[in-house]
């Protein structure tokens, strides 16, 4: 049957809790644009065919294939929508670095758009005011208190305080740091916030 | 809350109105926008007098802040105070970005009809950012599935295919200002159109549509 295949790939995405994004289905989508070539052309001779010989019994099937391929284009659309939607969320998620195993899973189109948002909405905060403008990223959730107790789940290294002081971020150890600094850090999944 | 008595706005156009506000009425200002902009169902007017006062403000305390001495007590409470503060103007920015986002197609036609002299729901860096997300969305259907389709179904029209703002969502409303004669519309057929008064300080539900002016002229707030 018609657009099985572009129904397909709503259904991986469909599938894929929220907030994760599959592999990018090149050949499922290289499937679908070339049952839509297929579809035209036979509807384009069917069109001939009924100009020329004045036959009206091929008409419901050219209108049944062109529904067809409206609802491949519908599909294809809402898919590559879809994933645009779940990598703006990486965006506000992991910052402007993505971790490599998701890089894996996009196209080099979409690394594109991710770029051209990223240089967007880097634009749009830095001209909030101030020096180097707000970083909305930031300050996800209200805060409860300046300094949080965090634990470190993995080894990260030196990491700089407000006071010029540093801290050696070793997996396991526990640090009572300033919230703001530790924000990024949490949503990476390098730090844990103990909450005694 | 801090040292600065007295804040200037002024009208965004450079209308000479300039508004005295103090810290205190600025940040119940920015709270009033903030929780407006987070129950509409549509992207509210701008408010950049607001944000780049907001913006000062917060520059004003962390100067304070850093010529302050450490162990006071002020300090950290101030300090609180600043990131409360950051918190709700980030939250407000953030919300309007993702209608924005969610609705580029809709916000970009009511910005490209709006008659001179109405207020607009973008400022221009919203604009700028919401063409750039319109057009590099666009491109990349175009590039990835558009062009390799048949020549009759290659453009989308990306107004229609993006759903608009739903403006029959019910909202809570607190009445600021007392209102008189509101049409509601009915919601059956059975219903016909009736009238009501808002009593100030009283609290509806109500549908959105019905109220939108009077939450874009402060008369109610949204809760």
């Amino acid at each position: 049957m018609f657009c099985e295949k572009a129904m397909e790939l709503v259904r991986e995405l469909h599938r894929a809790p929220e907030g994760q994004l599959p592999a990018f289905n090149e050949d499922g989508l290289r499937q679908v644009l070339e049952e839509m070539k297929a579809l035209y052309e036979q509807n384009q001779s069917d069109v001939n065919e009924t100009k020329s010989s004045g036959r009206s019994d091929l008409i419901p099937t050219i209108k049944f294939r062109h529904c067809s391929l409206l609802r491949n284009r519908r599909c294809t659309v809402a898919y590559l929508y879809d994933r645009l939607l779940r990598i703006r969320a990486l965006r506000w998620e992991y910052g402007s670095v993505l971790p490599n195993a998701l890089r894996f899973h996009m196209s080099a189109e979409e690394m594109e758009w991710f770029n051209n948002y990223k240089k967007s909405l880097a634009t749009y905060m830095r001209s909030l005011g101030g020096d180097e403008g707000l970083d909305i990223t930031q300050d996800m959730k209200p805060p409860k208190s300046l300094y949080i107790e965090v634990r470190c789940l993995k080894d990260y290294g030196e990491f700089e305080v407000d006071d010029g002081t540093s801290v050696l971020l070793k997996k396991n150890s526990q640090h009572f740091l300033p919230r703001w600094k530790c924000e990024q850090l949490i949503r990476q999944g390098v730090l844990e916030h103990i909450l005694s | 809350m801090t040292e600065e008595p007295d804040f200037l706005g002024q009208d965004s156009d450079g209308g000479s109105e300039e508004v005295v506000l103090t810290p205190a009425e600025l940040i119940e200002r920015l709270e009033q926008a903030w929780m407006n902009e987070k129950f509409a169902p549509e992207l509210l007017e701008s408010k950049p007098e607001v944000v780049e006062c907001v913006m000062e403000q917060l520059e004003h305390m962390e100067e304070n802040l850093r010529r302050a001495k450490r162990e006071d007590l002020k300090v950290s409470i101030h300090h609180m105070e600043m990131e409360r503060i950051r918190y709700v103007l980030s939250s407000y920015l953030r919300c309007r970005l993702m209608k924005i986002e969610k609705f580029f197609p809709h916000v970009l036609e009511k910005e490209k009809t709006r008659r001179d002299g109405e207020p607009s729901s973008l400022s221009p860096e919203e604009l700028a950012f919401a063409r750039e997300f319109m057009a590099n969305t666009e491109t990349y259907l175009k590039n990835v599935a558009l062009k390799h389709m048949p020549p009759n179904l290659q453009k989308v029209d990306l107004f229609r295919a993006v759903p608009k703002p739903d403006l029959d969502s019910y909202v809570f409303l607190r009445v600021r200002e007392r209102q008189e004669n509101i049409l509601v519309e009915p919601d059956t057929d059975e219903q016909g159109d009736y009238v009501i008064d808002l009593e100030k300080g009283s609290q509806h539900l109500i549908r959105y549509k019905t109220i939108a002016p009077l939450v874009a002229s402060g008369a109610v707030q949204l809760i």
